[in-house]
């Protein structure tokens, strides 16, 4: 390769380190089992065509954080381009007993249980490296959980944008008011991840929010 | 005459947490914790103090040991001051917070100005 050619390439890498718009880190946060990898599975189902990880009833199945970047959705006649985390649910204990409560053996029990632990503390580190988050929350069960207030004050000290999904709105006990009225200060969309009810707002909301 | 049973909850001023740096905070609160203690903290925790404590109550999880917190606060105000706003940085107020081993503290309800929790002497 001839020298000047070499001298071209090595700016027009530079140029592009300097000056290319990095994608917006987009977090999914919230409790075990609120429904952020099935979310982060029809986002990514929705726009790239393959899914983020496996789903399951059982509590912190997601224990490493996943991410995939450029995914993007359009939206509002445009389109945004996103690095989607999908983060293990945050809790403030984990007792391997309840993992033995579904049937898994004691060993099984409790390594699911460390890698838990290690799950939350990485979640809680990508905080920190975070444009904004969708804090799934399932409208089936009480909103105020130290997990959804934690992630929301973080939020806010940092004045960063928040979205609220208030996921499993299929189910017949499922009240997205009682959302909306605990945390009326931010945008909320009430949504069915699983069944991909209001999906579409979710991503308006999504472009809004975060474009 | 019987010893009296029970458990031990301490009620921790504004004025004593603040004369801790955040490390020394979340240091003391899980100290607490695992002796058994019950705390309330009448200003509560910064929501990064919050994310640490929860980050460091994960490292001293062990298998039939300790097994977590509860941890329950009302959600935080926001001040949004002129001032504040043209720092573009919020004026998080946080409010009481109650935190007690996992095994022995169950919030029962809670809203925007009310926190019901159960404390069990029983693990």
């Amino acid at each position: 390769m001839g020298v000047i050619k070499k001298i071209r390439r090595n700016f027009a890498d530079l140029f592009k380190k300097v000056f290319k718009k990095q994608n917006a880190r987009i977090g999914i946060y919230g409790p075990p089992n609120a429904g952020k990898t099935t979310l982060a599975n029809r986002i990514l189902r929705d726009w790239t065509g393959d899914a983020m990880g496996s789903v399951s009833h059982i509590a912190h199945e997601t224990r490493r954080a996943r991410r995939r970047e450029g995914v993007t959705i359009k939206a509002n006649g445009g389109s945004i381009t996103l690095d989607i985390i999908d983060t293990p649910g945050l809790a403030t204990k984990i007792d391997f007993h309840e993992f033995m409560e579904q049937g898994m053996d004691e060993n099984e029990s409790k390594r699911r249980a460390k890698e838990a632990t290690e799950g939350v503390i990485e979640a809680v580190k990508w905080l920190d490296n975070l444009d904004g988050v969708i804090l799934v929350m399932d409208a089936t069960e009480d909103p105020f959980t130290q997990v959804n207030v934690t992630v929301i004050g973080n939020m806010e000290a940092r004045n960063l944008p928040l979205l609220i999904a208030a996921n499993k709105v299929d189910l017949p006990n499922a009240s997205a008011s009682t959302i909306r009225d605990a945390f009326p200060q931010h945008p909320m969309v009430s949504i069915s991840a699983l069944e991909g009810k209001n999906i579409d707002t979710l991503y308006e909301e999504i472009a809004k929010r975060f474009g | 005459m019987s010893m009296m049973q029970g458990f031990q909850m301490d009620l921790i001023s504004e004025h004593r947490l603040a004369e801790m740096a955040p490390v020394e905070k979340v240091r003391f609160i899980i100290d607490e914790v695992r002796e058994g203690k019950i705390l309330v903290l009448e200003k509560g925790l910064s929501p990064a103090e919050e994310a640490s404590l929860i980050e460091m109550t994960m490292t001293l999880i062990e298998p039939d040991g300790f097994s977590g917190i509860e941890m329950e606060s009302y959600p935080a105000e926001v001040d949004t001051s002129i001032f504040g706003r043209l720092l573009k940085k919020n004026t998080i107020k946080s409010r009481l917070t109650v935190i007690g081993p996992a095994d022995q503290l169950k919030t029962l309800r809670k809203d925007r100005n009310m926190i019901s929790a159960l404390i069990s002497t029983h693990k």
